[in-house]
């Protein structure tokens, strides 16, 4: 059967009256691909532009409207070995696009004050060591204002908005006492400048915001970096369904999908959307939703979930309405009362932040009143006081946490653990108590062969290739163990029985022990099969879920962290406690329902733990909202992966212990960071209370105290040697 | 000291004209793809078209 591909769903208008479309492209390797992907796409007629960026492997499409069918974009990449995933980028993601291009213009104003001001102001420190008359001082004072002022009414804007922000909302956060600072300082010079002072404090003013802008458009450019990658995982996971128009039928992306659609759903392939059966007979394998690895019968009227996996035959489904389902409802008011309950604690920064203000505006009053009352003039007194508020002004402060985050989170991104959350770094260090699920999260989220090692290799090399052929889900298992990826010749699939071919004139045959004619052959109890017969050659392969690769070892590491580890399932116990012995976890339950899992995550927090839950399935989504921190794999629910503060990439569980690692480093850091800041400021302070400060002092103690802050995140790299 | 009244100006000309060059820059789109424009200019299919 011969599917047509219907993409006009991801085509969008431009001004100009074309079209356009966003590919994420997999298998984009080196600087070739460039050439040969544009190149290849631009010979399609009607093409008007297409445009690989390299950094985030995306393709931009644009043409001329008309006739052209989207699906061919498609098609061109496939036909040059490289799959493109179409998408509609996200509002979030364009709304992050904007603010990165704001922070970095801000930053090139600031970086152009900055140097031209520093130019003058050295001129000027060196002037009044010397001999410079007081016209020409004033003259450079003049041209620095002129620079400064523009430039920090257009670079400050972000901390400004957010500061006022901060301030209607009757709250203070880091960007109040900088706005204040920066404020002050500039108003001072000024009128310091008007009354031929010897000393403007406009560079350091304008530095302080060039540090500050710079902190943040770093992490900004991590986030989106991040953001990115999570957004082509997504357009590559995004399922195609076969939806029935009129007598044929059509691939369409899923967000297409209505309620009422008529859908078919083949053997293998995972239900696109919730759905009631029209037609046909099969075994769904629910586990990406319950955690129950067996399989369910499933007849003409039932109802089947997205997500689940479809075994022997052919379906036709009729698409329900989102949120229809009972489970699915369930699972939201769930979500709902998780998402209420729970409390975010106070972040680090939020932390600092609250302490810092008073403590730094008190000081300065105090500075001010003190001079008074020991005889000072009121300027003096006045422009101590805003020395002090500008030595003290939050540069070191404001870098220390932001800048650990940024290195601790490129150290997660080559750990393969991708932040959904910012803060989620300063929670997962806090973590003591760790609950897995089973299904998908311990275990691979689909199933291998086990026992590979009791069947006689080339038995085993010929049952897989013949697997090739098959799309069931068994039978994939069996297929990658084949070292040829090449497929028998002729080899012929009969739904739901298994897959025969004509290897050198006698006949292979592999699925059902009935269909292999091998019911005699010996199995395992409680493990599913694949029979494989081949003249007297005969073997019966288990297929079971197995655990990741390196689970015993990535466990084993957690609990030599000194994290108290603990399975919750949804599965059977007979399935979860094998599981529970490999690893040597001996606390766990089986058979729970979402309640049930997000009812003892409860009763361990009234114990004053902290939970990292680690979950896949369309179940667990309630319980990694409930808990305090939660990863999930890539292969996880959508719902499920929207919930978790991060998500880990590839088959091993070890990004999990990696993260506990970084993140635990991370922390060390941050509190370093926040030391080191306060030890500035208890000696430059006293230095500002007695009136000694310089704008040259200012300037290096600013500079000093920001470059040692970052040197020491930078040590948050060394990720995961600990 | 007088060479200062064009100096002074001279140099934020310039320091101005870098500004402009580089919002130039970042509202062409130059910094979307900085990965990719290491690699692009290793690729001399343009000028095998040409020429």
């Amino acid at each position: 059967m011969t599917t047509a591909i219907d993409l006009s769903l991801y085509a969008q208008p431009d001004d100009d009256g074309r079209l356009s479309m966003d590919l994420a492209v997999e298998g984009v390797t080196c600087g070739a691909c460039i050439g040969r992907i544009e190149g290849a796409v631009k010979q399609l007629p009607g093409i008007a532009e297409a445009r690989l960026n390299y950094t985030n492997r995306r393709l931009h499409v644009v043409w001329a409207g008309g006739a052209f069918e989207p699906g061919r974009i498609v098609e061109t990449l496939e036909a040059n070995g490289y799959h493109g995933h179409p998408f509609v980028p996200l509002r979030a993601e364009e709304e992050e696009a904007a603010e990165a291009r704001r922070l970095t213009r801000c930053l090139g104003v600031a970086g152009f004050a900055a140097m031209n001001i520093m130019l003058l102001s050295v001129s000027v420190w060196s002037g009044n060591a010397s001999d410079m008359t007081g016209e020409t001082r004033d003259f450079f004072h003049w041209a620095s204002a002129l620079i400064a002022l523009p430039a920090a009414a257009y670079a400050g804007r972000p901390f400004f908005q957010s500061a006022w922000r901060a301030l209607k909302a009757r709250t203070t956060n880091m960007d109040v006492p900088i706005s204040i600072g920066v404020v002050l300082a500039l108003a001072m010079s000024l009128v310091e400048t008007a009354h031929h002072a010897r000393e403007a404090y406009f560079d350091s003013a304008i530095m302080l915001l060039f540090f500050l802008l710079t902190g943040r458009a770093l992490e900004h450019a991590m986030r989106r970096r991040t953001r990115a990658v999570a957004g082509n995982l997504a357009a590559l996971k995004a399922d195609a369904a076969h939806r029935f128009s009129g007598g044929e039928v059509v691939t369409v992306p899923v967000a297409a999908l209505r309620a009422g659609d008529k859908l078919l759903v083949k053997p293998g392939e995972r239900v696109p959307a919730d759905g009631t059966i029209a037609s046909g007979r099969s075994e769904v394998d629910e586990s990406l939703i319950t955690g129950e690895t067996a399989r369910r019968r499933i007849a003409p009227g039932d109802t089947v979930y997205a997500g689940s996996l479809n075994y022997d035959g052919a379906l036709t489904l009729t698409v329900t309405a989102a949120g229809g389902a009972s489970l699915i409802d369930e699972i939201e008011k769930l979500l709902e009362k998780a998402a209420s309950a729970r409390s975010r604690a106070m972040r680090l920064a939020d932390r600092a932040s609250r302490i810092y203000a008073p403590v730094v505006h008190a000081t300065a009053a105090l500075t001010c009143i003190g001079w008074l009352l020991a005889g000072a003039s009121w300027h003096d007194a006045i422009v101590t006081a805003i020395a002090v508020l500008i030595i003290t002004c939050p540069c070191a402060l404001a870098l220390a946490i932001p800048a650990v985050q940024v290195v601790a989170s490129g150290a997660l991104f080559r750990s393969n653990v991708i932040l959904n959350a910012g803060d989620a770094i300063e929670r997962l260090a806090e973590a003591d108590t760790v609950i897995f699920d089973k299904t998908g999260t311990l275990t691979l989220p689909d199933p291998r062969v086990v026992g590979a090692d009791t069947i006689d290799p080339a038995t085993l090399q010929m049952a897989a290739r013949l697997a090739l052929s098959s799309r069931h889900p068994l039978a994939n298992a069996v297929a990658r163990e084949a070292a040829t990826r090449v497929p028998y010749e002729g080899a012929v699939e009969e739904p739901g029985r298994g897959v025969r071919a004509i290897v050198d004139g006698v006949e292979a045959r592999a699925g059902s022990a009935e269909f292999c004619g091998a019911a005699e052959l010996v199995s395992l109890p409680g493990l599913s099969h694949i029979y494989f017969t081949y003249g007297e050659r005969a073997a019966a392969i288990a297929v079971a879920q197995t655990l990741r690769p390196d689970a015993v070892e990535t466990i084993a590491r957690l609990r030599a962290l000194g994290l108290d580890l603990r399975i919750l399932s949804g599965d059977r116990p007979e399935a979860v406690r094998p599981v529970a012995t490999a690893l040597g976890i001996d606390k766990w339950g089986a058979a729970l329902k979402p309640a049930d899992k997000i009812g003892l995550i409860e009763d361990l927090k009234r114990e004053g733990r902290l939970v990292l839950m680690v979950g896949d399935g369309l179940n667990d989504a309630p319980a990694l909202a409930a808990a305090h921190v939660s990863l999930s794999p890539i292969s996880a629910a959508d719902l499920t992966q929207a919930q978790a503060d991060a998500v880990f990439l590839g088959e091993r569980l070890a990004p999990v212990a990696e993260a506990v690692v970084v993140a635990r480093r991370a922390r060390v850091l941050m509190g370093q960071n926040l030391w080191l800041a306060v030890v500035y400021n208890a000696v430059a302070v006293p230095i500002a209370i007695a009136g000694l400060v310089t704008p040259l002092i200012a300037a290096l103690a600013m500079s000093g105290s920001s470059l040692l802050v970052t040197l020491n995140a930078l040590r948050a790299r060394r990720g995961g040697a600990a | 000291m007088n060479v200062l009244v064009y100096l002074v100006p001279l140099a934020l000309g310039l320091g101005l004209a870098g500004l402009f060059g580089f919002l130039w820059a970042l509202r062409s789109g130059q910094y979307s793809d900085v990965e990719g424009a290491a690699l692009r200019i290793l690729n001399d299919d343009d000028v095998e078209n040409k020429g």
